[in-house]
């Protein structure tokens, strides 16, 4: 007897050997030099672009709630790592333990950021959550922002006013500058460190997904209240898919601050959040597959099409309103549907008689 | 003498934000949804009041009445054309539709204008008024912010309460399905709060950008999430709270700005609403709704 595969375990073992295969193809091209040196820029952001986008689909697609905080678990990590690697550059050396340590530090800072922040945010649903993630988002960055932190042989100084107020010995250096930033941060993100990393969250994702957990996520999203009666603790599922999301998002912040050379809080105001979320909705809410090919596709798609880049943002705006009305309006999609049945069927009915004349000879 | 011209200062900011927020109440009460796009109509405003008064040599006042028109118009075909497909689609789509609203705005302006800054000339001319021998001056443009903001309560407060169109408004806030057995249109009635919301934006974004006169395709977004905190914090849905929440908004940026940190002045009214939804979530004003199952 033929042993059946759980279709689950069959649709993430198919986007794990896309995956590998796309990463094959782009190692080869790197190696064979048949890649543009513009391209080979993008790579590192491709996969922090997918890695934010398939952690924040956990918190729309699986957990059903807007989130428009990724910019600012991103700024943590970023900042979190980028601090540390600049006080251990000296005595650790070796990227290859430093940089791991970097990523663990700003993953984990990130959620526990996330965890501090859902508490009490996690009681709101819908419109308030989205605003008020917007604007835990924004604090974080005006905070960054406004940030002075330096260090001499009495320790670390902290101040939020400005760079005088630090009270720094003259051999002290500074770390982050107010508004200018981390600068001097080593360069340890490379492809291959990042796309083992998004290869791990996807992995990671597509386990949670599957989970006992990640079922009791979506039984909340699809009716809270009837999750509630059958006992399951919502804040605690809700904290958990929150957390994994501000992990996820604060390990891309890391690899993105160990990508540049320097690093300014502005970078991460709420339009990078609105980017991630189309990512998101264009792949599909609720599939990673999808979410990683938007990524991938909006990343390469404006640098290839450079004499349209000006209205790169208008078509993203269209892209959202014209897939939400597609998607969820009730005619629309009945409509769709009817058509895409229609041209399934004249395909699907082909197959099988094909099948039968290769039978009969 | 410096707190009370902060003060001041405050109190003229909070009544643009009043402004706003009277507009994101009405719609939220009656359409349910949070039109992330609202701030955006005023930077329409804005623009049209720029291009009509600089391009066109019109009269100040002949702009501002272009404006209000135009952003009218534009709150309802907005309404129309993105959030009526989805009126009974799941929230988490019409928030997406209404961000993609904004920005669609946003880069629509950015497109037409292009990204330098233009710089606003105020159209109020108010004059100064000089108080204690002139230590504190009251600018015109503070002294219109609050008059227009005054006006605009009372006068909504009075058409919701006491008018048939009105009092239609309340009835699908409270329950659409009973509103049109009544015989209420419930449709217009929503076409209409999106009229009324985008012609005050219009207002709301004459006044600012004759307070803060630089126009750049951004400026009304952060004014309008600001604005959203101040219409939740004097409690969503209620015209009184948000003329409360909007003033409070506004001295806290100010007050803030001056005597915290001018880089956290944000991040200080961000914190605000985050305090007033742990704390009330239904805000000052505002009233409990439970929920059905």
């Amino acid at each position: 007897m033929k042993k059946k595969i759980n279709p689950m375990t069959r649709k993430s073992f198919v986007t794990y050997g896309l995956l590998l295969i796309v990463f094959t193809a782009v190692e080869i091209m790197v190696n064979t030099g048949s890649i543009s040196s513009m391209l080979q820029g993008l790579l590192v952001p491709i996969c922090i672009y997918s890695i934010l986008a398939i952690s924040l689909n956990l918190t729309v697609g699986i957990l059903g709630e807007l989130s428009l905080g990724q910019a600012g678990f991103m700024c943590i990590g970023a900042y979190s790592s980028a601090i540390f690697s600049n006080l251990v550059k000296d005595t650790i050396t070796q990227p290859l333990i430093r940089f791991p340590l970097a990523i663990l530090i700003g993953g984990i800072c990130a959620a526990v950021f996330g965890i501090l922040i859902g508490i009490p945010v996690l009681r709101l649903r819908g419109d308030y959550l989205a605003i008020v993630t917007l604007a835990f988002g924004e604090i974080i960055k005006n905070v960054f922002a406004a940030l002075y932190i330096g260090y001499d042989s009495a320790g670390l100084h902290i101040s939020l006013k400005s760079q005088g107020d630090l009270g720094l010995a003259p051999d002290g250096k500074m770390i982050i500058n107010g508004a200018l930033g981390i600068s001097g941060t080593p360069n340890d993100s490379t492809f291959e460190i990042a796309a083992a990393i998004l290869f791990i969250a996807v992995i990671i994702c597509y386990n949670f997904v599957n989970s006992r957990t990640g079922r009791a996520v979506m039984s909340i999203r699809d009716n809270r209240i009837a999750a509630e009666s059958v006992g399951l603790n919502i804040t605690k599922y809700k904290l958990i898919t929150f957390g994994l999301t501000a992990f996820l998002a604060g390990v891309a912040g890391v690899l993105y601050s160990h990508n540049y050379y320097s690093l300014q809080a502005s970078k991460f105001d709420y339009n990078l959040s609105i980017l991630v979320l189309v990512f998101v909705v264009l792949g599909g809410i609720g599939s990673i597959r999808g979410s990683i090919i938007a990524a991938i596709v909006l990343t390469l798609l404006p640098e290839m099409l450079r004499s349209i880049s000006n209205y790169r943002m208008l078509m993203y705006a269209i892209v959202l309103i014209v897939m939400m009305i597609c998607t969820s309006n009730a005619t629309i999609r009945s409509f769709f549907v009817r058509n895409f049945e229609k041209l399934k069927g004249l395909i699907i009915k082909k197959k099988p008689a094909g099948e039968t004349a290769k039978e009969g000879e | 003498m410096a707190f009370l011209d902060n003060l001041i200062n405050g109190i003229s900011l909070g009544s643009i934000y009043a402004v706003i927020a009277l507009g994101y109440t009405l719609v939220y009460g009656i359409a349910k949804m949070l039109n992330f796009a609202h701030g955006d109509v005023i930077m329409v405003g804005g623009y049209v009041v720029f291009t009509a008064m600089i391009t066109w040599e019109l009269s100040p006042w002949i702009a501002v009445i272009m404006a209000i028109v135009a952003c009218t118009l534009l709150g309802i075909v907005i309404e129309k054309v993105a959030y009526k497909p989805l009126r009974k689609a799941s929230s988490l789509s019409v928030l997406i539709t209404a961000i993609g609203v904004s920005y669609f705005l946003q880069n629509m302006a950015l497109l037409i204008f292009k990204e330098k800054p233009k710089v606003f000339t105020s159209v109020i001319n108010i004059p100064k008024i000089s108080l204690f021998d002139g230590k504190v001056v009251i600018k015109g443009e503070t002294t219109a912010a609050i008059i227009a903001s005054i006006i605009i309560v009372v006068g909504l407060s009075l058409f919701v309460n006491h008018t048939q169109k009105g009092r239609a408004m309340l009835a699908v806030s409270e329950d659409k399905d009973a509103a049109q057995l009544m015989g209420i249109n419930v449709n217009s009635t929503i076409s209409l709060t999106f009229a009324i919301g985008s012609g005050l934006a219009a207002v709301a974004g004459v006044l600012l950008c004759s307070s803060y006169p630089t126009l750049s395709n951004t400026t009304g977004a952060m004014p309008g999430i600001k604005a959203f905190v101040a219409a939740v914090f004097g409690g969503i849905g209620s015209i009184p709270g948000a003329m409360i929440g909007g003033i409070l908004i506004g001295v806290i940026e100010i007050l803030g700005r001056a005597y915290i940190s001018p880089q956290l002045a944000d991040a200080i009214v961000f914190a605000v609403l985050i305090l007033v939804l742990i704390i009330k979530p239904t805000g000052i004003l505002g009233k409990k709704v439970n929920e059905k199952v």
